[in-house]
Formats: structure tokens, C-alpha cells, sequence
């Protein structure tokens, strides 16, 4: 996480704050962000609706979608986009034809927004 | 995401206002409704209006379908606050479990040797009347109060202030006996059952808490409990 909630008990923050935060610094600083954001989920799913995720153009990130099943492949997408793809939804669950690479051990489904801040 | 409704997300945000963002999943196209627009926004697009509204009293985010397609709504709620009387020595534990768990922690005891700068470094401290400073906070729906006095010229005031307020939780340190006279004299004040019913009291969850870190779990456990499973 950034320096600035590196003091415990001073100004702690729930980590979906941090990671707006630190997109506008990110962007300030003259890094590529891209954004991405659970904006569905079905059945069991470890992250709730509306957490997000930001990653640069060197594939560095911040946040979460997910227990950590399904960063790596929201990484390579945000990656693409970053590059000038456009924003896309990302589907994510058992019944995906991706499963076996990125499948969710919870069993449940996620569904994720990736777009870049310009 | 333009930089410039990341800006105006991170502006509500700062200035503690309620909004929802906006954003269609086919083209793009985003949008910042702050909940004071709601009214307006009634007159032109009633539907929508009421799905923000309910997206906003739920504190739940989610996607809509719409004639345009689907448009995802992120709620921006103000920060939770977490406002315990009584700078006693659950309150040390508990002001740091709340903290981490989110919320802006005030704790008010006029007693100064209680609410000293040592025993909670780093935590806001409000030397005020409880029943002062409460009204001061102007506690919404995304308060708590919690006290922790057992001395009803302190919690009592409190306890007044948390009733006519929208706070989501309310709760009272006490045994059953403490909680039982507790509620004979807010009754004799004019609060109905339906008011006192509001104060969890003896507070927290029971699970056999001991120490002063394990009453503030049960307390915390409570107060999420609260939050998440009601309404």
C-alpha cells in the first residue's frame, strides 16, 4: 500500500478507499491506470460488488476483485486496455469456458468492469 | 473513468456528501448523482431516481438494466462513524477495532483524566457533555453510538441525543439489572418501548467476552451485525 496509510492507528482507511486515492496519484505522477471494478456477482463470490483494482502500465496493482484467483487475468486485460483496447466486461465463474486457467475456487461467479482513467 | 469524475468522486467523497457513479457498461458514458440531486432528478427520471435512492439506503452497489443497457452504480455512503462514550478501558481496545474496521472513531468523556491523549494516542477525543457533543455530531444513519460509562449523568444524556437521532446502532454497557433501571428512567423521560427497544443493551454479541479486547470484539461484532443483516 502507499506511505500515506502506513501509520496504524492514524487515519485508517477501508482499502476501496485507497485504491481511488492512489489511482489519482498514480495518474498525477504521469502513470497509465487502468481501472477494474466487481460490478456482479452470483453465489459465493470473496469480494463484494463495487471492489476495485487498479493496475499501471507496468502491470503494478492495487486492491482487489477477488481472493486473488483472477487478478493475473484482470491484470493482462486492464493491461490492454491501458494500450487502447476499449473497456470491456469480464466474465468470471465455474460455468466460464476459462475455468480451468482463472476458475473461482469459491464456485461462485464475478462479473468485472475494466476500463482505463483518462 | 475521465480524471475528472475520479476528482468529483474523491471531492464527495472528502466532503463526507452521499453521491452514486454512474457508469454504462456498454458505452462508457459516466455519470456523479449526488443524493441532494435525488429530488430534481425525480421530476425527469423517476425510475432512476428510485433505483439510486435504494442503492443509497441499502449502501449496496450494483448494475441496472436500462433502454441504453446495463449501468453499473457505485455508492459513495460518507465514511461509518463510530461515536463511544466513556473513555474507559474497553474504549481503548475498541476505538482501534472500529478504526480498522472503517469508521471515524470519536470518544467523548469530560472526565480528562479518562479521555487523556496518552490511553488513546492518536484517537479523536471530545472532552464536551456527552449530550453537547452528540448533538454537535449530528448523527446520521451511518453513526453508532456506543456507551460505556455505566454512570447515568453520562450515558443517560447520550442515550437522549441516539434516540431522536437516525444513528444504526445504539448500544449500552450495563448488566441486565444497570440496563433494566436504565430503561425505567428514559421511560419516565417521555421514549416509548419502540424508542428504548432501539438500545442493545447489555451491549454486545454474548460470546463469553472477558477482557476489555474481548468485550470489544462482541461489541463490534454486534454493531457489524447491525449494519449488514438489518434493514
Amino acid at each position: 500500500m502507499s506511505g500515506q496509510t502506513s501509520d496504524p492507528g492514524h487515519n485508517i482507511q477501508s482499502w476501496p478507499d485507497d485504491v481511488l486515492e492512489t489511482a489519482a496519484a498514480w495518474k498525477k505522477d504521469g502513470r497509465d491506470v487502468a481501472i477494474a471494478t466487481v460490478v456482479h456477482t452470483w453465489g459465493s463470490s470473496p469480494r463484494p460488488v463495487g471492489s476495485q483494482l487498479i493496475v499501471d502500465g507496468t502491470g503494478a496493482m492495487v486492491g482487489s476483485v477477488s481472493g486473488g484467483c483472477i487478478e493475473g487475468a484482470v491484470v493482462k486485460e486492464a493491461m490492454e486496455v491501458i494500450d487502447g483496447a476499449p473497456a470491456r466486461v469480464l466474465d468470471f465463474g465455474v460455468s466460464n469456458d476459462q475455468a480451468w486457467e482463472v476458475g473461482l475456487a469459491c464456485g461462485g461467479k464475478v462479473q468485472v468492469y475494466v476500463e482505463r482513467l483518462d | 473513468m475521465k480524471s475528472e469524475t475520479l476528482a468529483a468522486v474523491l471531492k464527495v467523497r472528502a466532503e463526507k456528501r452521499a453521491a452514486v457513479l454512474l457508469t454504462n457498461l456498454q458505452s462508457g458514458k459516466e455519470r456523479l448523482v449526488e443524493a441532494s440531486q435525488l429530488a430534481s432528478l425525480q421530476a425527469t427520471e423517476s425510475e432512476l431516481a428510485e433505483e439510486i435512492a435504494a442503492a443509497l439506503r441499502s449502501d449496496k452497489s450494483r448494475t441496472i438494466e436500462t433502454d441504453d443497457g446495463p449501468v453499473f452504480l457505485n455508492v459513495y455512503n460518507p465514511a461509518l462513524r463510530m461515536i463511544i462514550v466513556g473513555a474507559v478501558h474497553i474504549a481503548q481496545p475498541l476505538a482501534r477495532m472500529a478504526e480498522l474496521a472503517g469508521y471515524g472513531v470519536t470518544v467523548v468523556d469530560p472526565r480528562r483524566s479518562f479521555a487523556s491523549e496518552e490511553r488513546f494516542p492518536g484517537v479523536e477525543l471530545s472532552s464536551e457533555w456527552p449530550d453537547d457533543a452528540l448533538a454537535d455530531f449530528g448523527l446520521d444513519a451511518r453513526t453508532a453510538v456506543v456507551t460505556l460509562t455505566h454512570d447515568p449523568k453520562l450515558d443517560d444524556p447520550a442515550l437522549e441525543v441516539a434516540l431522536k437521532s437516525d444513528a444504526f446502532y445504539i448500544g449500552s454497557l450495563g448488566s441486565n439489572r444497570t440496563h433494566a433501571s436504565r430503561l425505567e428512567r428514559l421511560t419516565e423521560m417521555g421514549f416509548d418501548q419502540k424508542s428504548t427497544d432501539r438500545i442493545h443493551g447489555p451491549v454486545g454479541l454474548n460470546i463469553g467476552a472477558k477482557s476489555p479486547a474481548e468485550i470489544a470484539v462482541s461489541i463490534l461484532g454486534q454493531v457489524t451485525e447491525t449494519l449488514r443483516t438489518s434493514g
